[in-house]
């Protein structure tokens, strides 16, 4: 039978859909991964690079830490924090939270940066604080680029949990490693459609969240929404 | 040679006694490094720049180049190489089709950003002084597009020697091979060299990538 046949065999099989070594233990293992880090990563990420960007302060910081963040190998990362702080989730998901915080960083800073001057004037001169002109005028203007770097993180972060079954984490790379280790094919490759898979869902899930957090007046506009500051790829 | 089994041993980040006899195999790794990604780019370069040039002049084209690119790009590499390796083997050819794949993704875009730039009146004075569209596609259009096209190798650059850490699970790997093995031996000096070495290779490719561009192009400032 060829590879694609045994690779349908694979994912037909019931035994492959139960238990902790099924699709859906796996699945949940490789979200709660990527989930966790993700969300850590923007509560660091995000608020430091939307002060950054509003006061203008340390720009060459915030561009250079996605350059610098795309120059550490994802694995490395991942092997040095398994073997500094053991076996376990908090390892996998603190090299994972790492690498997630650049994109959003880089991101967030030109997205309040890139806010046209007249538009803080004018908020300025009706009257707005500070906080209320960040939050209420600048952030709003600043979703598109924002999300765009979330999007960056979050898929960098669902790729790098693969890596993560290499350093015994669960999640969809198991099926990949273990495939690989016992010379099961049809399980390596079906790791693999799935891996895949979930890449692209992520990108179309975090597509149309960011379209639905784009306020409508912006969206009018027919401004680009699909710019991303960052290209940032690392798994 | 596993050092761990010695229950009153601790590993320490470098042993330099390993370090100094295993030279030539860091060199090695090294050199693996520099030879797979230096395929990556000058492939993904050569196959981006026709592609962008005719995907330039077609909307639907771009579209379809961009949205097949873009696909490919989303897919982390550890699933294409997982899905080549029943056909391609434990071989260059699996590690360099993603890697290429991804390149092209990344110069194509940066081409088609660097002819979209071009100014119309510029086209007009070309076109006024009499050159041919090939005429004008290399010594107008194409060098005005350089810097945009050498922003996108430097990230390429970049990116690829970070990725071609992973390709050691398929016993490639460069310096991802000193950081597999020290992953496997519980051993933290290949590690840490593999990890360092990786880094400080990025840093010393882009910087060489920037003279590289203040000498091709010295007109525009290297960003």
């Amino acid at each position: 039978m060829s590879l694609l046949g045994l690779v349908w065999q694979w994912f037909m099989d019931p035994q492959h859909w139960q238990g902790s070594n099924g699709v859906p233990t796996r699945l949940v293992e490789h979200l709660h991964l990527s989930v966790e880090s993700v969300l850590i990563g923007a509560v660091i990420a995000l608020p430091i690079g939307i002060a950054l960007g509003h006061y203008g302060k340390f720009g060459t910081v915030a561009i250079n830490i996605s350059n610098t963040g795309r120059a550490i190998p994802s694995f490395g990362l991942l092997v040095l924090a398994f073997q500094v702080f053991g076996l376990g989730d908090g390892p996998i998901i603190l090299a994972l939270t790492a690498l997630a915080i650049p994109p959003m960083v880089t991101n967030s800073y030109v997205a309040l940066r890139e806010v046209d001057p007249d538009i803080k004037d004018a908020a300025r001169g009706m009257g707005y604080r500070e906080l209320a002109q960040v939050l209420r005028v600048e952030l709003p203007l600043a979703v598109p680029l924002i999300m765009a770097g979330v999007r960056t993180s979050a898929l960098q972060v669902v790729a790098t949990a693969t890596l993560a079954a290499f350093v015994a984490g669960g999640g969809l790379g198991r099926y990949i490693v273990d495939g690989y280790a016992t010379q099961v094919y049809q399980e390596m490759v079906a790791g693999a459609i799935l891996v895949a898979g979930l890449a692209l869902a992520t990108e179309l899930v975090l597509a149309v969240l960011q379209r639905a957090l784009v306020p409508r007046g912006l969206r009018l506009l027919k401004a680009p929404t699909t710019r991303r500051a960052a290209v940032f790829k690392v798994a | 040679m596993a050092a761990g089994v010695f229950l009153d041993y601790v590993d320490p980040w470098i042993n330099w006694d390993w370090l100094g006899s295993h030279v030539p195999l860091v060199l090695a790794t090294l050199w693996q490094h520099v030879e797979l990604t230096a395929v990556a780019v000058v492939a993904g370069l050569a196959i981006a720049l026709p592609l962008g040039v005719i995907a330039h002049r077609s909307g639907s084209l771009r579209l379809a180049v961009l949205l097949v690119f873009g696909v490919f790009y989303t897919i982390p590499s550890l699933a294409l190489f997982a899905a080549l390796v029943p056909y391609t083997g434990l071989s260059g050819t699996t590690a360099e089709i993603p890697l290429i794949g991804y390149n092209v993704l990344i110069l194509v875009r940066n081409v088609l950003v660097g002819l979209d730039e071009v100014p119309k009146d510029v086209l007009d004075a070309a076109d006024g002084m009499g050159y041919r569209p090939r005429a004008r596609l290399l010594r107008v259009e194409l060098p005005l597009a350089m810097p945009s096209i050498f922003a996108g190798l430097r990230v390429a650059i970049v990116s690829t020697i970070g990725l071609v850490t992973i390709t050691a699970i398929i016993g490639l790997g460069g310096l991802g091979a000193l950081i597999y093995k020290g992953l496997i031996e519980s051993f933290h000096t290949p590690l840490v060299v593999g990890l360092v070495l990786s880094i400080v290779l990025a840093v010393v490719a882009d910087l060489a990538a920037a003279a590289a561009q203040r000498l091709a192009v010295p007109w525009a400032r290297a960003a």
